[in-house]
């Protein structure tokens, strides 16, 4: 045991948090077992499990937390993919918890009123989503709220239904209330023992460590402690949200030996607006950095929002979606695209890589043993002579909403005055092993008009730039059409005719 | 309370999470756990079978194999084809070749992934194509047919041919299957099973047991989705846990995984079908030939009535006075394919919209328009169908008009025009398109229904009827129909989990028939109590026993007393405490036959159905024509329940099954790779819509002044129908992809209509030019 652990005296047999107002104390039990193994093992079983991989939403559980401004709130997240150990000194709600005896909380009663239960197997999922927007919801609940929860029955109709009543109820007690000069708008409207108990919430600042019989769980609350964890247990893996890691332990029902925990590093939860640059921790959730950094990057706002769904979200971090190193990852592509430089850090210091040279192979980067990353940079300079500069990104997938891509793409081009192209980026996810740019492309674009010629002209070349491999998810001959028709539909979509 | 709209009855089950699903009883002491070993071969000889490993794992108790079967090891329905567990063969990627048991469900887990399994791979035939050129098939060709379709199609003014090919579609209910066994010690059996067809449940575990039916009861509380995809799947499962807890005398639970019931259970069949099609210049089809090959998996579970459906849709709502349809069922290396909501009808009507496309686009007419002109109408020949059943009731041209009215169908059509023709990487596509669906059973037999109503001394009751509950509201209809019936409140009735020991003998909750026939087995049962109560409410208001009074309220009415306040009346609770007194008995059966339905298979001609329920969709898309990708922008929707028993249940049955097709159609893609192993096993990489797909903009309008005669308080069955009102959505993106071509002649689009799929269709139509002979 390393000297910082020990002085900070954080081991323990014992694992607390509080569930629907009530302390659950364990012991014994595994740190990896899922929450919604859990709750299901204790016989609550109004949480679903509908397919144990953060794809449905019927499991979803709402944790309280902090919204992007920090103000406390309740985040709709995926019970079959959090390890219990990271629930922790934390505050769950699950459905059972809403309805005080035989009254129902406004959310159930608003699902109940419009028929948006048929066989009921998906509800406790949708209530809980819809619960915890309620609470964060300024006025509005929109479709965005249950897009990570499936339904095969309604058709969702009657679902929106109940969103659109609760938003009427909402922005109504909000006038009511600024009406009354009863509470700043700011506060959270509907004052019942939910909004109450946000009020005191407190997040866990404590470093935490469980040692069950088999594994052990850190939650540090430094850096520094994480790094010499990491020196310590060669074995240990690092969880940041969990959602890809959360697949191996609800499904293969994986155990690690080791795992430490980053959600709990104030510095790794950070959003720095430098002189030249965003400097974004690498485990801030994507729901944050979507709020936080909305308008700032067209491109990443975009991906942001076809990016798994609003669960999934509210865990996953930029840093993981890159550590994971997914070819069909979709924040690389974006980040390919304006340069980001990616901050690693280990016990013998940091070191900066850009992003085109994070990835070297198949699941493979730069990162070695005992390091993590920090942070990534974006820059918000742009070459100079540049005077407009057009930057998005785009996601293909059989399914519009939360499904992984076929192919992901972003583009950044800057032009000078004259339309010239000055600076050309064309990064592609979903096409080769790694996500890549089209370089050679790149390279020809500079000097040239921005013009459709000088894309369609372009496009044979681009078509063929990468081999791409069939799948399930589609064809390589689509892929390659792909490849070349985003780069039009991108120049069309930025005005160009 | 009957025709209103009312909450389903478990609403506050379902939002509190208070609702108890199979495996979420109270486990009952010492439950063991199921897990299956799956074969990593889609046709293979088993060699070897290993069990050394898995004997080294904690908690690990037994394994059940083919040796395990007191009875017979044999889950088919139609046909005893369906080896329970396998002792030499294995048919399908994924089959269970043989189930372990745990103390738990991880130990189970543990001790199956170390069973070793030596296989000698064998050749699969992999598709439809195979079976065809193997001449592999399920049984016989089937035909059904009207008139000389030979002769019509060389008289007629143009003739075309082609080909489609539909994919299946997995149900995806939310609730994975699931079943409890638990044995009394005694040798009798209580079965919790997440099934549609309980009795059938019942009968098949019976059957591997090898003991009367009487023996096991089945239970299904309610399930989470259905869909056709718990009629007969549910067997095997409460099968393997049976045989289980007769070998350990334990009780056994069986909960899939959500990629293990991708895996091991049927789906929507995938169809092929050939078209020859003859017309007039002016669109009327004059002759048509189809051959349907559905794809029937490794077994024949329900295969040959899911075909006859199909071959009975694929007239849709159009008169065709020369038709042929033959069927075959192709037998593959593949799961053994089931029903599905709409049970091969949908495919039969897939087929004909495509070919009246076909012929709309040769003429260069618009697609409505030739739909319009074929259907259905006046009476006799014209309006009968190749099966020689009269559309009694055709409410077709009715429909078709009020939607295209409601949908502003023409105005919109040329703002479309006007927005393609200044687009030119987007297109926008309209498309109207009908159902007609015929409602029973094709097998005569399972029209029959029973149920079984207690009322107790305090005036509570409880309702038992033959159908279960899969969240289409069946339940609360039922209750809403018992208590018309018995002019009480619904708060008065507990409905009862759906048992075998309640009411026996019932038939699948399926065919959308489960309201039409439980329906009026409630309604008699609670007839029948009415006449034992009402002589007793006669004389406790001291009037003569067969004066007519009136049940409503919870108060039984003297109705000759005109004012209703100076009525006099007796409360319900007083009458049943009254009937107890004079020893009269407060339970009754009730019982349901449908009348005047027959069908012989040997002609292919009959009354099949008791009536057709209708609709009409029309649908608005958006394609964007650099990748494929749509866009739904609007739906409307006019369509025939009846006079609606509840119209917050059957509006919720129309959305849900439109939006049900619409998935099946254009995103939901079943994909093997070449050795037979499914590689959408997950909602990651299997998409059904989510709430992004489905427009704001969606209006469904239930057709008024529509009670149809002979139904259950005038209302008509809904499950099944509005799932086609979704081809309209795959007609919509055709007529958007055929805007980015020149008024093309044919536009060929594959099913599902992914973006992919789109996109090489705009490709093709660019180059394509059609010869109309
Ligand atoms: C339902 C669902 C939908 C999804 N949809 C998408 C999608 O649309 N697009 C997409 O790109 N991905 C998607 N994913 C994958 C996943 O959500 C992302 O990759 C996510 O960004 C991972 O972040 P995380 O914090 O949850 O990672 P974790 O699961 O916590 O970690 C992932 C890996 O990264 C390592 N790691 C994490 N943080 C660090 C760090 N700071 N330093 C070093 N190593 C680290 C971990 O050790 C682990 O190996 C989806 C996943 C699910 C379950
Ligand atoms: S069980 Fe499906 S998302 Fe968790
Ligand atoms: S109500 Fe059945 S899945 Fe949503």
């Amino acid at each position: 045991m390393t000297d910082a652990v020990q002085s900070h005296n954080l081991e323990s047999q014992i694992l607390e948090f509080t569930l629907n107002g009530q302390t659950v104390r364990l012991s014994a039990v595994s740190p990896t077992m899922t929450l919604l193994q859990y709750l299901q093992q204790s016989g609550r079983s109004g949480t679903k499990e509908g397919c144990g991989d953060g794809d449905c939403g019927a499991c979803t559980v709402a944790v309280m937390g902090q919204d992007a401004q920090g103000k406390p709130t309740y985040h709709a997240i995926n019970s079959c993919l959090i390890p219990i150990g990271a629930i922790a000194g934390r505050t769950v709600i699950t459905v059972e918890g809403l309805a005080e005896a035989e009254r129902l909380h406004p959310v159930q009663a608003a699902m109940v009123e419009t028929g948006g239960s048929q066989c009921g197997y998906c509800t406790p999922g949708f209530i809980m989503s819809l619960f915890a927007a309620y609470y964060g919801a300024d006025g509005a609940i929109p479709d965005e709220t249950v897009e990570g929860n499936l339904c095969r029955c309604t058709g969702y109709l009657p679902i929106r239904r109940a969103a659109q009543q609760l938003s009427q109820q909402l922005s109504q007690a909000t006038l009511n209330q600024a009406a009354l000069n009863q509470a700043p708008l700011n506060q959270v409207t509907p004052r019942d023992r939910f909004s109450a108990q946000l009020a005191n919430y407190a997040a866990p600042r404590d470093d935490f460590a469980y040692i069950s019989p088999t594994e052990r769980f850190y939650r540090p609350t430094q850096l520094q402690t994480a790094l010499e964890l990491l020196h310590q247990y060669p074995d240990a893996v690092v969880l940041a949200g969990g959602t890809d890691l959360g697949l191996d332990l609800s499904h293969r029902r994986r155990s690690f030996p080791t795992i430490v925990a980053l959600e709990a590093i104030p510095e790794l939860q950070e959003i720095q607006q430098l002189e030249n640059s965003f400097s974004i921790g690498a485990s801030v959730s994507l729901s944050h950095l979507k709020t936080k950094l909305h308008g700032y990057f067209p491109s990443l706002d975009e991906m942001l929002v076809w990016f798994a769904a609003q669960q999934v979200r509210n865990r996953a971090t930029m840093g993981g979606n890159l550590a994971t190193a997914s070819p069909i990852g979709d924040l690389p592509p974006v980040l390919l695209a304006l340069d980001a430089v990616v901050e690693l850090v280990s016990l013998n210091g940091v070191r900066r890589v850009p992003i085109a040279e994070f990835f070297t192979a198949y699941r493979k980067t730069v990162l070695q043993p005992g390091e993590l990353i920090r942070s990534i940079e974006i820059p918000t300079t742009l070459t100079p002579q540049t005077t407009q500069r057009h930057s998005q990104s785009y996601k293909i997938g059989k399914r519009g909403a939360d499904d992984i891509s076929i192919v992901a793409a972003a583009f950044t081009i800057d032009l000078d005055a004259y339309n010239t192209i000055v600076h050309a980026r064309l990064a592609y996810g979903g096409v080769a092993a790694t996500p890549i740019r089209a370089i050679e492309i790149e390279q020809d674009l500079i000097g040239q008009p921005w013009t459709r010629e000088t894309v369609r002209a372009c496009k044979p070349k681009l078509r063929d730039c990468f081999t791409p491999l069939s799948d399930l998810r589609g064809s390589a001959h689509y892929r390659k059409t792909l490849v070349a028709n985003l780069f039009e539909k991108f120049f069309i979509d930025m005005g160009g005719r | 309370m009957i025709h209103q709209s009312k909450s389903h009855e478990s609403a506050i089950g379902h939002v509190t999470g208070k609702a108890v699903y199979t495996d979420e009883q109270r486990p009952p002491v010492g439950m063991l756990s199921l897990y299956p070993v799956m074969a990593p071969h889609a046709h293979a000889r088993i060699k070897t079978i290993d069990l050394s490993g898995a004997e080294e794992i904690d908690g690990y108790v037994t394994v059940i194999t083919a040796s395990d079967i007191p009875g017979i090891n044999n889950t088919g329905v139609i046909l005893a084809d369906e080896i329970l567990l396998p002792t030499e063969e294995i048919s399908y990627w994924g089959q269970a070749v043989l189930w372990v048991v745990g103390e738990t469900d991880i130990a189970a887990q543990r001790a199956a992934e170390q069973v070793k399994v030596e296989y000698e791979p064998l050749t699969a035939i992999l598709s439809i194509a195979d079976a065809i050129a193997a001449d592999r098939f399920h049984g016989q060709p089937t035909q059904i047919s009207r008139g000389a379709v030979e002769t019509a199609l060389a008289q007629s003014d143009h003739r075309l041919t082609g080909a489609l090919e539909i994919q299946g579609q997995d149900h995806f209910y939310l609730e994975t299957h699931t079943s409890w066994v638990i044995p009394d010690g005694e040798g009798h059996f209580q079965v919790y099973s997440s099934t549609q067809h309980p009795t059938e449940t019942q009968a098949i575990v019976a059957r591997v047991l090898g003991i009367a039916k009487n023996q096991v009861v089945v239970t299904c509380l309610r399930m989470g989705g259905g869909f056709g995809g718990k009629e007969t799947q549910a067997n095997p499962f409460a099968a393997v846990a049976a045989i289980a807890a007769y070998k350990t005398g334990q009780p056994v639970r069986v909960k899939l995984k959500r990629e293990q019931d991708m895996i091991l259970t049927g789906k929507r069949h995938a169809f092929l079908g050939q078209y020859e099609v003859g017309f007039t210049v002016e669109g009327q089809i004059t002759a048509l030939a189809v051959k349907l090959y559905a794809d029937g998996g490794w077994s024949l579970d329900l295969s040959p009535p899911v075909l006859l459906r199909a071959m009975v849709h694929v007239d849709n709502a159009y008169y065709i006075p020369h038709l042929t349809v033959q069927g075959w069922i192709a037998k593959t290396h593949k799961v053994s394919n089931t029903a599905f909501r709409g049970f091969g009808g949908p495919q039969g009507m897939v087929v004909i919209e495509e070919v009246i496309d076909r012929v709309a686009r040769a003429l260069q007419l618009p697609p409505e328009e030739v739909r319009e002109r074929n259907f259905y109408r006046g009476s006799g020949e014209r309006n009968t169908t190749h099966y020689g059943q009269e559309i009694v009731d055709n409410r077709l041209d009715r429909i078709w008009q009020e939607l295209l009215d409601r949908s502003n169908f023409s105005q919109r059509r040329s703002e479309i025009a006007q927005f393609n023709h200044t687009n030119v990487d987007k297109k926008r596509g309209l498309a109207i398109t009908p159902v007609k669906f015929g409602i029973s059973f094709n097998k005569v037999q399972y029209n029959q229904a029973g149920a079984f109503v207690l009322i107790y001394t305090d005036g509570s009751i409880q309702l038992n009827h033959g159908g279960t509950e899969m969240g289409q509201g069946l339940h609360t209809k039922m209750l809403q129909v018992a208590a018309k019936s018995l002019g009480v409140s619904l708060q008065r009735f507990r409905m009862m989990p759906t048992s075998t020991d309640k009411v026996p003998n019932t038939s699948a909750t399926a065919a959308s028939s489960g309201s039409d026939l439980n329906g009026q087995a409630v309604k008699d049962a609670c007839e029948a109590l009415k006449a034992r109560l009402k002589p007793i409410a006669a004389r406790l208001l001291e009037l003569p026993e067969d004066t007519t009074l009136e049940f409503a309220e919870d108060w039984i009415y003297y109705t000759e007393d005109n004012a209703r306040d100076n009525k006099r009346k007796i409360t319900f609770e007083a009458v049943v405490q009254k009937a107890y007194d004079d020893r009269i008995s407060l339970s009754a059966t009730g019982y349901y036959r449908t009348p005047t339905i027959f069908w012989n298979p040997e002609t292919g001609k009959g009354n099949p159905f008791y009536y057709f329920a209708y609709g009409a969709a029309v649908s608005e898309v958006e394609v964007d024509g650099l990748t494929g990708m749509f866009k739904l922008r609007q739906v409307d929707i006019v369509h025939d329940v009846g006079e609606s028993l509840n119209p917050l249940i059957d509006r919720g049955q129309i959305e849900g099954g439109f939006v049900q097709g619409m998935g099946w159609l254009t995103m939901e893609e079943l994909v093997w790779d070449d050795r037979g192993s499914l590689k959408t096993h997950a909602p990651s990489t299997y998409k059904i819509p989510t709430i992004r797909e489905v427009p704001e903009n969606f209006n469904v309008h239930l057709l008024q002044r529509a009670a149809q005669e002979g139904v259950i308080y005038g209302s008509k069955a809904v499950g099944e129908p509005p799932l086609m009102l979704a081809i309209s959505v795959r007609e919509a993106i055709r007529e958007a992809i055929a805007a980015f071509g020149h008024h093309p002649a044919r536009v060929a689009l594959a099913s599902p209509a992914t973006p992919e799929k789109i996109l090489t269709a705009i490709e093709q139509i660019t180059a394509e030019v059609e010869i109309v002979s």
